[in-house]
């Protein structure tokens, strides 16, 4: 006789062995499902343009994501609509990374081995862009990070481009705005030390700021999980600074901004970097910020000659108000797509060399060229919040290359990577 | 100089007001059960999530007072419900299977394990990993005065429960030894379930609390504030309520003292190192007492 406890264990063991199956099935590594596809080394057989992108779709970083993610889904849909690429339609397949570095390596993995992708767009947060990257070099396929601003990203190798300045740029911009423009010599310092954008982005700003004759009065840096802030804004408030410079993520800047109102430092003390760009800020911590300024890649105001087309069409299909995020996830596709129609094979390679090759294009961010580094040289936006908006307030290096200063010869800072 | 190092103490104890109350759910459990409940993090982040839900839905910043209080309490009672839960499905079984077998204490901490994964992916299926904000019922200056009040007005309830009334002499008496507890007439199902049920209250109030001065609301909150509140525990003495309090003012003061100097880094080096310290010194916890392990 079998008894109820042999028939238990049965029952567990066979769960446990069918809910391995169904795992192991999903996970595909080395399983290759013949669609038509050959691989991406021999293209000729593709039905439509498979390109993978990696988002921060949950997690710390979720607003990132979801506006990226819609900027490029726009820009699908135009391409589409419009015929495709060279008579083939473009599709895109978007992973979440989870705001985590470790899983941006393994979803580009899974794009490109799995999905077998000729491109791949992403991310936002530089930490995770360089995990990406350094996949995306190493199996050769071309990737460009719509928002990613630290230097060392586009330095892995020749096949990650960015749409984007780089935090060298917006760094001293950012240090021009607040001493030349706004007149504050005496500034403090808040950042994260253990995310590669924000130390990055803070080393800039501050080296550039002593050169131009800015007084570094304070600097305070905390860990990203950290939540408690007070000790440092005591400690900021005693050193009296005119600016507060704090280029650090929009989640971090919620509890930063009501501890600091609750201790009497306003919201235009505050000056940050492009990580504020999200809507959450203005809904948490929009009353606290009133006024603060930080500089971006663009907002809804700005005197582009497309920004106005791009923003009516966001606006109808998303109904709110597109963050720089959206954008640039809109130029980096219709970017790629333009490089794709201009490569003069299929392969991912020749898809590398178009866009390395792309000069002026025309995109809702301005003109976007490919400089010699990957990177493209565009004008730094200032924006303002204003009554709960971000408000366009004025761009600083108007004319890239032009006014930009030498570039520092970068002593790369010891790659801090996000935990 | 002086007047920053007393604001970073004064900051310092109320956020280890908040590790103490969650640090009492530990103590308390590991007390009566020699089980350290890792699912307690959890428990104390779905509390952060019901107090969420029940103070927006409340009216938020339109009533301050009312949803303010009545989501604490609401947020309490789910937790709490949440805690008995846990034990009624993941531990209570595995008393019962595991009399006179082996491995009587690694089976019941790796189900905790189990329970603390499960929780935080369930919130992660339910919630989404968005970072959700409280409202603002308070301003900070405000809600800083009201944390310091409710932690300690909680303790000294938790105290009062303890040390006066029958249940909290059976609380004790389950402490000191389970089976004789039981010779003498003590429900030991009901008080279990009971200790769990105020753990995880007590765990609820410092989610709100923390909340509401400090913090959003996701799913992998429980492990960073969690894993403070265990070594708490552990530094006061595990087993001892009083030793958990302490433990926790302990741990938020040595914290906020870290964040005065450059290296903000330091903060869970030095907490580590001071657990380290305590253990060499008094094995036992600073106020915990020497078991004599009968044979």
């Amino acid at each position: 006789m079998i008894g109820r406890r042999r028939w238990w264990k049965a029952t567990a063991a066979a769960l446990a062995l069918v809910a391995i199956g169904v795992g192991c099935d999903n996970k595909g590594s080395g399983e290759i499902k013949p669609e038509g596809t050959a691989g991406p080394g021999s293209a000729p057989a593709m039905t439509e343009w498979r390109v993978g992108a990696y988002l921060s779709l949950s997690g710390e970083n979720t607003a990132f994501g979801i506006d990226t993610r819609e900027g490029i889904e726009l820009a699908v849909d135009d391409i589409n609509k419009a015929g495709g690429i060279k008579k083939k339609p473009m599709k895109v397949l978007f992973e979440d990374d989870k705001s985590n570095a470790n899983e941006a390596n393994n979803k580009v993995l899974q794009l490109i081995d799995r999905d077998k992708v000729v491109a791949l767009l992403g991310e936002v947060a530089s930490a995770r862009s360089r995990a990406g990257g350094i996949v995306a070099n190493k199996k050769k396929i071309p990737m460009i990070t719509p928002s990613s601003t630290n230097p060392d990203v586009t330095r892995v190798g020749p096949f990650v481009f960015r749409v984007c300045f780089t935090d060298d740029v917006q760094g001293q911009m950012g240090a021009e705005f607040v001493i030349h423009k706004l007149g504050k010599k005496k500034i403090a310092i808040l950042f994260a030390s253990d995310d590669l954008y924000s130390s990055g982005l803070a080393k800039e700003f501050r080296d550039y700021a002593k050169k131009i004759g800015g007084e570094i009065v304070i600097e305070k840096s905390f860990l990203q999980k950290e939540t408690n802030f007070t000790t440092y804004i005591n400690e900021i408030k005693d050193a009296k600074p005119d600016i507060i410079y704090a280029p650090i993520y929009y989640q971090a800047m919620v509890p930063i901004a009501r501890q600091a109102s609750a201790v009497g430092i306003k919201g235009d003390m505050f000056v940050g970097g492009d990580g504020w760009d999200a809507e959450v800020l203005l809904t948490d911590a929009g009353k606290e910020m009133d006024g603060a300024y930080f500089t971006n890649h663009y907002a809804p105001g700005v005197p582009w000659p497309n920004a106005q087309k791009f923003l009516t069409q966001y606006t109808e299909r998303f109904k709110r108000s597109p963050t720089s995020l959206a954008a640039m996830g809109y130029d980096a596709a219709m970017l790629l797509a333009d490089a794709i129609g201009r490569a003069k094979t299929d392969t991912p390679e020749s898809i590398r060399d178009a866009i390395a090759a792309t000069k002026d294009f025309p995109g809702a961010t301005g003109n976007i060229t490919i400089n010699a580094e990957r990177n493209a040289d565009k004008a730094v936006v200032i924006v303002q919040i204003k009554d709960k908006k971000f408000t366009y307030h004025s761009m600083v290096n108007a004319t890239p290359g032009a006014a930009a200063p030498a570039p520092a010869p970068a002593p790369v800072p010891a790659p801090v990577e996000k935990k | 100089m002086a007047l920053k190092i007393l604001s970073a103490l004064i900051t310092g104890l109320a956020q280890g007001s908040m590790i103490a109350l969650i640090a009492l759910g530990y103590t308390m459990v590991y007390g009566i059960l020699k089980l350290i409940n890792f699912a307690h993090s959890e428990v104390f982040m779905m509390g952060a999530y019901a107090g969420l839900f029940l103070i927006g839905g409340l009216g938020g910043e339109s009533s301050p007072l009312f949803a303010g209080v009545f989501g604490t309490l609401g947020a309490m009672g789910i937790a709490g419900t949440l805690g008995v839960i846990v034990e009624r499905i993941a531990y209570a079984p595995l008393r019962s299977r595991g009399k006179n077998k082996a491995n009587t204490r690694i089976t019941p901490l790796v189900t905790a394990l189990g329970m603390s994964v499960l929780l935080q992916n369930l919130a992660q299926l339910l919630f989404t990993a968005q970072y959700r904000g409280y409202p603002q019922l308070l301003p900070i200056q405000h809600t800083r005065k009201v944390i310091f009040i409710t932690a300690i007005a909680v303790m000294l309830a938790l105290q009062f429960l303890v040390h006066r009334t029958w249940t909290g002499k059976a609380m004790r008496a389950l402490s000191t030894n389970v089976e004789a507890a039981r010779l003498m007439g003590v429900r030991t199902g009901r008080i279990i379930s009971l200790t769990f049920l105020t753990g995880s209250s007590l765990a609820a109030v410092g989610a709100v609390l923390y909340c509401l001065d400090q913090s959003q609301a996701y799913p992998t909150m429980g492990t960073v504030i969690g894993t403070r509140a265990f070594v708490a525990a552990v530094i006061g003495g595990i087993g001892n309520i009083p030793g958990a309090m302490l433990g926790g003012v302990l741990i938020g003061v040595i914290g906020e003292l870290t964040k005065l100097t450059p290296y903000s880094g330091l903060q869970d080096v030095l907490i580590f190192a001071a657990l380290i310290v305590v253990l060499l010194v008094r094995p036992t916890g600073l106020l915990g007492k020497a078991g004599i392990e009968k044979v």
